[in-house]
């Protein structure tokens, strides 16, 4: 058991896949905090992390929640974060089980970091391992995070005193960096953030956010240009 | 967030991956529409930034949380770890409110 633990560990795709999946239990439990702050309660927001999991779309949905947003505008910024998962997992055709029932697990393991993992290999094979190691480690420290998460959020107390409502667009901002370091990205960004800025005065809370979105069609075209 | 609406994203999330995985086999996503779809995470993150930061109920506003969250934004840059980063922008909030 020893021996192959350590010839596991000695594999580098799979090792690193472990220890993200280890980083993103810190995530995990400022998730639980977060949810817990926002009047969330511990068994929605452990199934939250169960079934969902998708990390952007959670905090978007109890961030839009806990400041008072229509549970309509919550449900539809959430979910148009998760369709980029629908991008990853065409990504990873070649990488998913060729069986009905492995692919239905394998789907709800489609996330940024198994997908960027996988797609970072170079051979089938480990291309293979990465996505399994990576999406089972982060699933299972996600929740456990998360647990830990909310019972930490039990000690803590009125959220607003100790500036919690500033941490769900500060997590936001760190979700958002890995996806600017491409120029089509950044644009797409920066005319998102314009537009929900400009729209703010005059649209109903929950449109700015939906408005932005647009911005991912504008700049679509222009990297299909430079694609080719 | 009721029990029903987390029901309703768990399975509108498990479908957009659920899509990918069984569809990958017979469809490849033309250019704009591929583009279209992994432009939409920045598109609305950074639309969700900005509401969450400025918006004083339908009004620009300028206050405690947005210096927090340009504090995390600093340290997010700087690469620090992910709680350090929540650590920051609520600490500077918090801070502000009490003087």
């Amino acid at each position: 058991m020893i021996k192959r633990l350590r010839a596991l560990w000695s594999q580098d795709h799979q090792r690193d896949g472990f220890l993200l999946g280890l980083a993103v239990g810190s995530f995990g439990v400022t998730f639980g905090v977060l949810a817990n702050s926002a009047g969330l309660s511990g068994p929605k927001a452990v199934t939250m992390s169960l079934l969902v999991f998708t990390g952007a779309s959670q905090f978007a949905a109890v961030g839009i929640a806990s400041s008072g947003g229509e549970p309509i505008s919550a449900l539809g910024t959430a979910l148009l974060l998760s369709a980029r998962n629908c991008a990853y997992a065409l990504s990873l055709t070649q990488v998913l089980p060729g069986k009905r029932g492995g692919r239905f697990v394998a789907a709800q393991l489609v996330i940024d970091e198994s997908a960027a993992m996988s797609n970072a290999q170079s051979s089938a094979q480990e291309a293979k391992e990465a996505f399994w190691v990576t999406g089972l480690s982060v699933f299972v420290f996600w929740n456990i995070g998360t647990l830990m998460g909310v019972l930490l959020g039990e000690v803590i107390g009125n959220p607003r005193q100790w500036g919690l409502d500033a941490a769900f667009p500060a997590a936001f901002l760190a979700l958002l960096l890995p996806h600017v370091r491409e120029k089509e990205k950044l644009r797409t960004a920066l005319l998102g953030a314009a537009i929900a800025v400009a729209t703010i005065p005059f649209v109903p809370s929950g449109l700015p956010v939906l408005l932005a979105a647009l911005s991912a069609v504008v700049f679509a075209s222009f990297g299909v240009r430079d694609d080719e | 967030m009721t029990w029903i609406s987390i029901g309703a994203l768990a399975i509108g999330c498990y479908f957009f991956k659920a899509v990918g995985v069984f569809a990958g086999r017979h469809i490849r996503l033309s250019g704009v529409g591929g583009h279209a779809l992994s432009n939409l995470t920045p598109a609305a993150l950074s639309g969700l930034i900005m509401v969450q930061t400025f918006d004083g109920g339908g009004t620009l506003a300028i206050g405690a949380v947005t210096a927090g969250v340009a504090a995390g934004g600093i340290a997010a840059c700087a690469r620090l770890p992910f709680p350090v980063v929540l650590i920051c922008a609520s600490a500077v909030t918090a801070v502000l409110r009490v003087l």
